[in-house]
């Protein structure tokens, strides 16, 4: 397999790593291999979706980001908070709790990402509207972008051709803050703090971002804490704020919901994504207004770099959001979020190779053939002893030149056995 | 139709009648092989959408049969046969809308009468041959390169 260009958060710690084969068995892609006692990951086909991370019982799979110290590099420093981090405390009483201890840790602004959700909600509701792929597909889980151009390279003019949030966030953030404080867009670091590691690799892919830095929320969160009070200055009190429905896309379902249109599809968990973009392929959805798909169980909030427990998660927004509601209501200041047409995707969906065997057809079909009796010739077990994730997975793996027979421990049993029988008969002559 | 006898791959799902707990996975397993032998992905949509109507048709109106899917240099063929209980007037069912699906299948969300034209849409060529009591024949190819 060639060597991907693509930069991946997702690495392994060599040492830590005892071979066990527990994230080769959750890797969605089949990606992951067993090879001489370690794991390795078959980079062309990883979408950064970091469930290696979350199941690794060794802390060996890391997804790396950015230490906190990085900000420093830069004069003008701003956060850019995911809205799942506000669901990392309990009892929040508003989201400015969290933007004024994020202040006192050196940052010196604060850009909800949810308020640029709000903006991309907008944008996303108008283009639904005139789109002619149907359904549209959401854009924001980057792990699904990638599954997509992966797997999926025909449902790609589905994609909704706008910015993330993060990167709606950070351009808005530095551009605001430019004029506001004359300073020059290069004297200002933007520092989106992450549940995902998917989002550390979409920043390096893309020269043009304005993102400069990625900061787990694991990682910032007892630092936060320590700085968390009751009260908050005015100057973040008088903040233009993000309304609870941009919060609320931290929540699996949480951006389609914004959107206002009943025949839209939320599906949570990166195999249940697959099912459904199968559907998709099979044009079995074409009555559908819009798909949105969170590589995650329970969305952003279920982020491989998150702090708390997915569900405590979800019940600590459900109570922030609730507040906010409640206290839209009461000042009756329901904020209406204009489309924005400036907020495409800096270069369109490309697919990514990777799926293929190789070759022309005729020795890509050469090779299923081989692939297809070797397949036979297996137990069928899956066990995956050898290193590889299924019977199937060997096959190709021996086919590409990544691995032998032999890894298969029932064939090795079966040679040792006439090993051991030819032996026998040496010995009686 | 041109007969094309040397398969250069070949894979073969059987379908049984009332088969929708699994309908679909053989069309699944069609377009990954067409995606690992790097055939455009245009080329895989159609297939997948005609194999995917042909699975169902399989499991809601036939007795029983199998799909085949043949991968030739410039060409698929995909073929759906059955061992009945054909079909009486094939220009009929090459109407669009036009169903023979019992209530209940239309509950499940098939059964719109659009299976047959939407084969014949997908596909570059289209042959249907059926004989009552005997069983129904669909040949589909779509061209490669």
């Amino acid at each position: 397999m060639s060597v991907s260009k693509i930069y991946h958060s997702v690495k392994l710690e060599h040492d830590k790593c005892v071979g066990c084969t527990t994230c080769m068995k959750n890797c969605p892609m089949e990606c992951i291999r067993v090879r001489n006692g370690k794991a390795r990951i078959l980079y062309d086909l990883c979408i950064d979706c970091g469930q290696c991370v979350k199941h690794c019982p060794y802390h060996a799979k890391v997804a790396q980001t950015d230490p906190i110290t990085d900000i420093f590099r830069y004069e003008h420093r701003i956060a850019l908070p995911a809205p799942s981090l506000y669901g990392q405390f309990r009892n929040l009483h508003s989201a400015d709790n969290v933007i004024s201890a994020l202040l006192s840790l050196g940052f010196n602004h604060v850009f909800e990402v949810a308020r640029a959700a709000d903006i991309v909600s907008a944008t996303v509701r108008k283009m639904i509207k005139t789109n002619p792929n149907k359904p549209l597909i959401s854009s924001a889980c980057p792990a699904v972008v990638n599954l997509i151009k992966i797997r999926f390279p025909e449902l790609l003019p589905h994609l909704a051709n706008v910015l993330s949030p993060m990167e709606v966030a950070a351009r808005l953030a530095k551009e605001e803050y430019s004029k506001e404080h004359g300073v020059e867009i290069e004297k200002i670091g933007a520092f989106f703090i992450t549940p995902c590691p998917a989002k550390m690799a979409s920043i390096h892919e893309d020269s043009k971002t304005y993102v400069d830095g990625v900061i787990a929320i694991r990682d910032i969160y007892g630092l936060l804490t320590s700085q968390m009070k009751q009260e908050v200055p005015d100057e973040v009190k008088n903040m233009e704020h993000a309304s609870w429905r941009g919060v609320n896309w931290a929540s699996f379902g949480g951006e389609g919901s914004a959107l206002g249109y009943s025949n839209i599809l939320s599906v949570d968990g990166i195999h249940s994504v697959i099912t459904v973009l199968e559907e998709i392929e099979n044009g079995r959805l074409s009555d559908l207004e819009f798909f949105e798909g969170s590589s995650c169980l329970g969305g952003c909030l279920g982020g491989s770099l998150v702090f708390e427990n997915t569900y405590v998660a979800k019940n600590n927004l459900r109570k922030l959001i609730e507040r906010m509601r409640n206290r839209e209501k009461e000042e009756g200041t329901a904020k209406v979020v204009e489309p924005r047409d400036d907020i495409e995707q800096y270069a369109p969906f490309e697919p990514r190779e990777g799926i293929k065997l190789g070759g022309d057809i005729s020795e890509a079909i050469e090779k299923m053939e081989k692939i297809k009796s070797l397949t036979k010739s297996f137990r069928g077990l899956d066990c995956g002893s050898c290193g590889s994730p299924t019977c199937r997975a060997l096959a190709e793996d021996i086919v590409q030149g990544r691995a032998t027979e032999l890894d298969c421990v029932f064939k090795l049993k079966e040679k040792v056995e006439q090993l051991a029988r030819e032996m026998v008969d040496l010995t009686n002559l | 139709m041109a007969d094309y006898t040397n398969a250069t791959f070949e894979e073969v799902r059987e379908v049984g009648k009332g088969d929708f707990a699994t309908a679909g996975q053989g069309s699944a397993a069609f377009k990954n092989t067409l995606k690992k032998l790097g055939v455009g992905s245009a080329v895989v949509r159609r297939v997948a959408i005609a194999s995917y109507e042909a699975e169902i048709n399989l499991a809601i109106h036939s007795d029983g049969g199998k799909l085949t899917l043949s991968v030739y240099p410039d060409k698929i063929r995909l073929v759906s046969e059955d061992i009945g209980p054909g079909i009486a007037d094939l220009d009929l069912v090459m109407q669009e809308g036009y169903s023979t699906a019992t209530e209940e299948v239309r509950m499940l969300g098939f059964g719109a009468g659009m299976g047959m034209p939407n084969m014949k849409r997908c596909s570059d060529e289209f042959d249907l041959k059926s004989a009552v009591g005997k069983g129904t024949t669909i040949t589909m190819d779509f061209k490669l390169g």
